[in-house]
């Protein structure tokens, strides 16, 4: 059956959910349609989980005036959807005359951009902000902040979903073609047919493939991976603020560098090395060596017992190795392939300014199709942007007497209880993977990396929701976790 | 911290024991059985053993009961005592904090309280080591399990990890994980080990691996993870003195599990919480002869304080904790001063307690930090020799054990512990 929509966006990061929400406030039919199983899974869960405040770009640049925009829009974006974030700006240190003068060119670019509160600080105010941060000057940039990526994805794409936007999960896009009269036919790997008035192309890494299924062939994706360490969070409260070496000039990325998290964790990376395969989220030794070295660098109360994990995130780059630095965004209403919004190259700061984005490609398919306003649009997405674990003491309480599986700890590490498990595994998405509770709940990205949780999410997924030693997939339909039983059951679990 | 938690009243509990497992079971008991009528051990899981209850192979209790019992067998007899003592138990129960003052905040199904105790005892045990802490690069697929992890969902859960099995790491559960699953139809590849040495019991190197014709590759780790949905495979290499993987000697070997078995990590977040002095050598507390922490009132034992290689000795060293947790309660404290420290010397990784008295008898628990053969352990008080044990075999995965008398530690003041 084929399923007709006046909009289908292809890829569900954070720019396609951003894309869906803003969308989601007018009377059009939009779907979205994600090769994970999950929303967010691609670069929007693995990157250093920071908004930038929008000093480090070209003045009119689309990076520049749409991460400036992005950035003033997430305090109500995340009020709204119950995001966490932490503004607790940021540091952009100099070690020698020749970073003065780039931190003397960044405030210049920065207020040239229209980034509030830009300010260049000596030691004592720096040593104020981060005791123990060396360095002979600093551009403070308050704006700088911390989110949870993954928690901005998921909830742009809940409340997108609560506000009637259809997410095609694990659907791959592998063909497009063009409809006599307008319009789009897409087709999908496992066969799914749908058409749209509009595409939107938010394929992240993907981004040129899908462009060339609509015959535009202008783009190349270099993808250029960062490793990242992630610290216990024993450490919690060492960062006052984001610390930021003065970027170097044409370098991929902004140098390896400490970035707390929302959740109390310490990143350290992005490391920066171009690829070919822009699936391949494996960690190398010479580059995790490198990390662990620049880490205790920057933090000499690093012990080996706070290394708690690796990840990899690939920044979707337009420009290749021999050429490095970055290209502006791609945000194009093609007026050579019609009803195609194409959007190439969305890496930093794509996080911060996808709510821009959304506004900006809103625009786009206004001129297509009519937008209308959705008098039912709901902003609000129920819950709280807190853990049960960050809550005081009386509240915890009355949760627990109201309702007993908030009682229950199954993640010990992060403290998470059943109830938060249980609400993972009912996600609105209908997202049913590890990571997908993960990402949502928390367990098991703590020290024993779910060691003690996992067995005990199992259980209730068998015990409760009937699931069988088969049906448990960590990421992907290709990561089962188990491959059956020990002996055949015989009338239920062996307890 | 505890300043905007007061609205939450404290009940008043004399001896409350966190952890019922075997360390925490054996203190209860022995907090019950010296005078203590007061004694609380509160539980995480839904019954009473802790990891035992997933032990099912056979080798518990050879010390304490002359037999070789299985992990719930060995548990049983402890909580039956515990049962007929009629002490108190809160299972499905985790302390959210612990403060230096002893108050503890409480969560279990239904309720969230606060407890304030008179002495309380840190049972909690250990963790596993993971990937992550040991930096093994690669994809991240599925089918990498800690070997814990791997014997829960085997002999709890009925479900199978994986057919084709690779184990990094030599200590016991991967061991004995490498028997079970062979026993259950996987082929069990290899055994790696990093060190030049085995870091498991040599009767489970015999009955586990040499029994089954599971090699052991001593020298060599893990040096890369494949697979981008589930695990296809993993790379090899031996490693050279200064333990980094030789490129050369790189192999790949196909598998969908990887199973880790690499070290044992004291559960102690509740202990740094409460401020208590830490040993970074045991990732334990710091203790005095009677299993005091550095916070008065807070006693240690088990594999929280260090990791043990038989539950025997989490037993024995558990009782005498709960007997001095029951004594501070009732005396006020029985922490008498403690003035002769106790240091690993030449040879010895670390040794416990810290601290001892001179006014009681002590059993110092300590492990040495390279295999040896036909050595002696010497206790010297600033250089004489006050005790020697003469061991045919000495092994870091063995702990030693050595009995002083009172009136050998007595009037001492500093004691070293070497291997000659």
């Amino acid at each position: 059956m084929v399923q007709e929509y006046d909009v289908l966006v292809i890829g569900g990061g954070v720019v396609g959910c951003a894309i869906a929400r803003e969308l989601s406030k007018f009377r059009v039919r939009t779907a979205v349609v994600e090769k994970e199983m999950d929303v967010g899974l691609g670069t929007s869960c693995r990157n250093s989980g920071v908004l930038h405040a929008g000093f480090n770009y070209a003045p009119g640049t689309l990076r520049a005036i749409l991460d400036v925009k992005g950035n003033q829009m997430m305090d109500d974006l995340c009020r709204d959807l119950k995001v966490k974030i932490k503004r607790i700006g940021k540091l952009t240190v100099a070690l020698d005359d020749e970073d003065e003068a780039t931190l003397q060119r960044l405030k210049e670019q920065g207020e040239a951009n229209g980034v509030p509160g830009l300010e260049l600080i000596g030691r004592e105010r720096m040593q104020q902000i981060q005791p123990g941060v060396e360095g002979t000057l600093a551009l403070h940039s308050p704006t700088s902040s911390i989110i949870s990526p993954y928690g901005l994805t998921i909830g742009l794409a809940e409340n997108a979903l609560a506000n009637g936007v259809n997410f095609h999960l694990g659907q791959r896009v592998t063909s497009l073609s063009p409809l006599a009269g307008g319009g789009w036919s897409v087709g999908t790997g496992s066969g799914e047919t749908f058409t749209a008035k509009v595409l939107v192309n938010a394929a992240g890494l993907f981004s040129a493939e899908v462009c060339r299924m609509a015959g535009i062939t202008d783009y190349v994706i270099y993808p250029c991976r960062g490793e990242y360490y992630v610290l216990d969070r024993r450490l919690d409260g060492t960062l006052k603020a984001l610390i930021y070496p003065a970027p170097k000039k044409n370098a991929p990325g902004l140098g390896i560098h400490l970035t707390p998290t929302v959740d109390g964790n310490i990143l350290i990376g992005p490391s920066a090395e171009y690829l070919n395969d822009p699936e391949d989220h494996g960690c190398t030794s010479d580059v995790m060596k490198e990390l662990r070295r620049e880490g205790r660098e920057l933090l000499p109360e690093i012990r080996m017992t706070d290394y708690i994990r690796n990840f990899a995130g690939i920044r979707p780059k337009q420009t290749p190795p021999e050429v490095g630095g970055n290209k502006d965004f791609v945000i194009e209403d093609r007026k050579d392939v019609l009803g195609f919004i194409n959007l190439v190259g969305i890496e930093s700061p794509g996080l911060t300014s996808a709510p821009a984005i959304a506004g900006m490609v809103r625009e786009m398919v206004g001129k297509h199709i009519p937008l209308l306003p959705d008098p039912s649009f709901n902003p609000v997405r129920p819950g709280s942007p807190l853990f049960f674990s960050e809550l005081p003491a009386e509240e915890k309480a009355a949760l627990i007497a109201d309702n007993p599986n908030y009682g229950e700890i199954i993640c010990r590490c992060e403290k998470i209880t059943k109830q938060e498990i249980l609400d993972a595994i009912s996600n609105p998405l209908g997202a049913r993977t590890l990571v997908s509770i993960k990402y949502r709940a928390r367990a098991s990205m703590g020290r024993c990396q779910g060691g003690f949780c996992v067995p005990r999410i199992t259980r209730i997924l068998r015990d409760e929701f009937g699931w069988k030693p088969q049906d448990f997939l960590k990421r992907s339909a290709g990561s089962p976790l188990f491959v059956g039983n020990v002996r055949p059951e015989k009338g239920g679990a062996v307890r | 911290m505890n300043g905007a938690k007061q609205s939450i009243p404290a009940v008043h509990r004399d001896v409350v024991v966190i952890g019922g497992g075997p360390a925490g079971l054996a203190a209860a008991i022995a907090a019950k059985e010296a005078g203590c009528g007061d004694v609380l051990l509160i539980e995480r899981d839904r019954i009473l053993g802790g990891i035992l209850n997933q032990c099912i192979h056979d080798g518990f209790g050879l010390h304490t009961f002359k037999e070789a019992l299985s992990g719930p067998e060995y548990a049983a007899r402890f909580i039956d005592r515990f049962r007929e003592l009629g002490i108190a138990a809160m299972e499905e129960t985790i302390v959210l904090s612990l403060s230096s003052d002893r108050v503890l905040e409480v969560s279990t199904r239904g309720t969230f309280q606060r407890i304030e105790a008179g002495a309380v005892i840190l049972a909690m045990g250990c963790r596993e080591r993971t990937r992550g802490a040991i930096s093994i690069p690669g994809h991240r697929p599925s089918g990498v399990y800690t070997a814990g992890a791997a014997q829960n969902f085997m002999n709890l859960e009925n479900i199978m990890v994986g057919k084709k099995v690779c184990i990094l790491g030599s200590g016991d559960i991967g061991l004995i994980m490498a028997r079970r699953m062979t026993l259950e139809g996987a082929k069990v590849e290899a055994v790696f080990e990093i060190l030049p040495y085995s870091s498991g019991l040599p009767r489970n190197i015999q009955q586990c691996l040499n029994d089954y014709g599971i090699p052991l590759h001593l020298n060599t780790t893990v040096t890369d993870i494949v697979g981008k949905g589930r695990l296809e495979g993993i790379r090899v290499a031996q490693v050279g003195e200064d333990r980094s993987p030789i490129p050369e000697t790189e192999r790949y070997i196909p598998c969908d599990t990887l199973l880790l078995s690499v070290g044992l990590i004291p559960e102690n977040e509740l202990t740094r919480d409460a401020g208590v002095e830490m040993d970074p050598v045991t990732g334990g507390a710091v203790v005095d002869d009677s299993f005091m922490t550095s916070v008065p009132g807070i006693f240690a034992c088990g594999n929280v304080l260090h990791v043990h290689d038989l539950v025997d000795w989490v037993s024995v060293e558990a009782a005498e904790a709960g007997k001095y947790a029951a004594c501070f309660v009732r005396e006020g404290s029985c922490a008498l001063p403690s003035p002769i420290g106790v240091k690993p010397g030449s040879g010895v990784r670390y040794t416990l307690p810290q601290s001892v008295s001179g006014e009681r008898d002590v059993t110092l628990s300590l492990r040495v930090s390279a295999p040896w053969r036909d050595r002696c352990v010497v206790v010297k008080d600033e250089g004489r020799e006050i005790a020697r044990k003469r061991e045919m075999r000495l092994h870091p995965a063995e702990m030693i054990r050595i009995d002083l008398k009172k009136e050998t530690v007595s009037g001492c003041s500093s004691l070293e512990v070497t291997v000659e």
